[in-house]
């Protein structure tokens, strides 16, 4: 394939999957009028939900899911000794996301609730970040087809490519949505980062912060909107440690 | 200026007979908030009974349709080593209803940028030539300056404008266009009955618009609180949500991007409406952003609807449409705003 005169190189690209829905990988495998394209362009040497294909020699790794267990600590430390780059692909690899609400219990007591008398080996849930370094973060609960499609081509082709540094907001605004304060919800979307099209407060429900802080958020000014319109600090702050990605702000 | 009367069966029928041949736009109730208010929209409709002339304001301005958030400005097709490029702005024509004297104005102020500036966009200028402007009068909507800025009224860029009268509406004609068109529903010459009926209403309307903010000369008062800390107060609030310039109607900045098809044989360039509040929008090669502050992009956004603009055009882009205020989630308010600036003046 080539593009302005330049033959691609068709990186091999690997899939993994660790403490997740596995929704982003299935994310990669959606969005079909373009799917064909897509895995013209990449040459998958891993990727266990649509391809039978477990060889090695990646030199991307697309990484989904969270560490929780330390079998996933292994595991990752040696995809990113074989991958040039190492993409984490979703909220719980850039976050921790939801799985990361484990943290705020005591781990024994946590594993007895899920697993009763059969309790299993776990970690404290971490971010990919905080276990290997990460190359590329792509967040979203799940990402973004559309998103991962511009990275690869940035990867392959040096293709220019930057989140939006603005919050979700703007999206609801450019695609006429009514505000969802204004329909009495509470919504993260004003220090969120866009990219994702706003499709939550489309949909009537406020923005859940998949997407982890916009690049520049006024945050006291977000918790004096949300205490004025009467939501409870309990409301805000569950909401902000949903997908974990305002630790550190919230 | 040219009057008719028409009586309002005759509206309705010029609003059917428009309608079997393009698109007609105009106020249309889409919902409710939490407090039970209606809220507006300009939306296509399918018969005249949708447009909802009671309207106090619409959410967003109506200029969307003239400048689309998003909008392809060329497509082009790779070919081995050549490339091909296609540029459509060919448009459907349209008719918006109802439009109140502040829409039309931010229409007016858009024409002196993008159809009779240095560099006409001929996008615009397809999409303005192409629609059908019904104006309409209406009482002050809560929270409006309108009349500070006097915007009140228009006299111009509209085919045609109504005066509500109870049982007909006093019609001024603003195009050839829209003479045409009151020919084929039979509306009036106007009687000396008319013109005292629309002149007593038109004297009730303006009674009804109180000038809220004192805004001659507000150039140079800018220039003198430059360094003011009422920028600081505002500014702190404002969380770069760029929510304000998409509900402006004469705000136009955007941003232009190329993508590129997935397989690699398309390419297309896009224009998105960008804000001057959001905080990458002064970021130039390099990364430096010559306004990394909120308080100062927040600054600048009223220099450049309140100084800046006038410099270029001798009147403010401003309509006192208030939008922005309401679209606020920090409650930043541009009557607030100026009022602060006059008051920390005479202190």
């Amino acid at each position: 394939m080539k593009y302005l005169g330049i033959e691609s190189q068709r990186p091999k690209i690997g899939v993994f999957d660790f403490t997740g829905c596995e929704g982003c990988q299935l994310q990669l495998a959606n969005k079909e009028e373009t799917l064909a394209a897509f895995l013209s362009c990449i040459d998958v040497v891993c990727f266990r939900e649509i391809s039978s294909a477990s060889g090695e020699g990646f030199t991307i790794a697309l990484v989904e899911g969270a560490i929780s267990r330390e079998d996933e600590v292994e595991r990752i430390r040696w995809i990113r000794e074989q991958a040039e780059v190492l993409v984490a692909l979703g909220s719980c690899a850039c976050f921790g996301g939801v799985n990361r609400l484990k943290n705020d219990f005591d781990l024994d007591e946590a594993n007895r609730e899920v697993y009763g008398d059969q309790p299993k080996p776990t970690l404290p849930v971490r971010a990919i970040n905080e276990v290997v370094p990460v190359d590329l973060e792509i967040p979203g609960c799940p990402v973004s087809k559309a998103e991962v499609e511009r990275v690869v081509q940035h990867l392959i082709w040096e293709v220019p490519f930057r989140f939006p540094a603005y919050p979700v907001c703007l999206e609801c605004k450019q695609r006429y949505t009514v505000c969802v304060f204004e329909m009495g919800e509470l919504c993260l979307g004003p220090i969120t980062r866009a990219g994702c099209d706003a499709p939550c407060p489309a949909a009537g429900l406020g923005c859940w912060g998949c997407r982890g802080p916009a690049q520049e958020t006024n945050f006291e000014e977000f918790l004096s909107v949300a205490r004025e319109r009467g939501f409870s600090e309990d409301e805000i702050v569950d909401r902000l440690a949903f997908f974990g990605g305002f630790r550190g702000i919230a | 200026m040219l009057f008719r009367c028409l009586s309002k069966e005759g509206f309705r029928d010029l609003v059917e007979m428009t309608l079997e041949t393009i698109e007609v736009v105009g106020p249309k109730e889409i919902g409710r908030d939490k407090d039970d208010n209606p809220i507006h929209h300009y939306l296509p409709v399918s018969n005249p009974d949708e447009l909802d002339f009671d309207y106090a304001t619409t959410e967003y301005s109506a200029k969307t349709y003239f400048l689309p958030f998003q909008e392809n400005l060329s497509t082009y097709r790779f070919d081995e080593d050549d490339w091909t490029q296609d540029i459509r702005y060919r448009i459907q024509p349209r008719a918006i209803i109802g439009l109140h004297a502040c829409d039309i104005n931010g229409l007016l102020k858009l024409d002196k940028v993008f159809a009779r500036d240095f560099f006409p966009s001929p996008y615009y200028i397809s999409r303005r030539e192409n629609t059908f402007i019904v104006g309409i009068d209406h009482e002050p909507c809560e929270g409006g300056f309108c009349r500070s800025l006097g915007t009140d009224t228009v006299t111009h860029g509209f085919d045609l404008f109504l005066t509500d009268l109870g049982d007909r509406y006093f019609v001024a004609i603003g195009s050839d266009r829209g003479f045409g068109a009151l020919q084929k529903v039979h509306a009036r010459e106007i009687t000396d009955e008319d013109t005292h009926d629309y002149l007593t209403e038109r004297q009730r309307l303006a009674g009804l618009f109180q000038a809220e903010v004192p805004v001659h000369d507000l150039g140079t008062l800018l220039d003198i609180e430059f360094t003011s800390e009422v920028w600081e107060k505002w500014g702190r609030k404002c969380m770069s949500c760029g929510s304000c310039a998409m509900v402006c109607p004469t705000c136009y900045c955007y941003g232009v991007m190329e993508k590129v098809s997935m397989d690699f044989e398309r390419g297309v360039k896009q224009r998105q409406a960008y804000s001057c509040n959001l905080v990458d929008f002064a970021e130039v090669a390099g990364g430096h952003n010559f306004r990394p502050d909120s308080t100062t992009r927040l600054k600048y956004r009223y220099y450049h609807q309140h100084r800046g603009f006038v410099e270029i055009y001798d009147e403010p882009k401003c309509v006192g449409c208030n939008r922005c205020g309401r679209t606020c989630l920090a409650g930043i308010s541009p009557v607030e705003v100026i009022t602060d600036l006059q008051m920390d003046e005479q202190t």
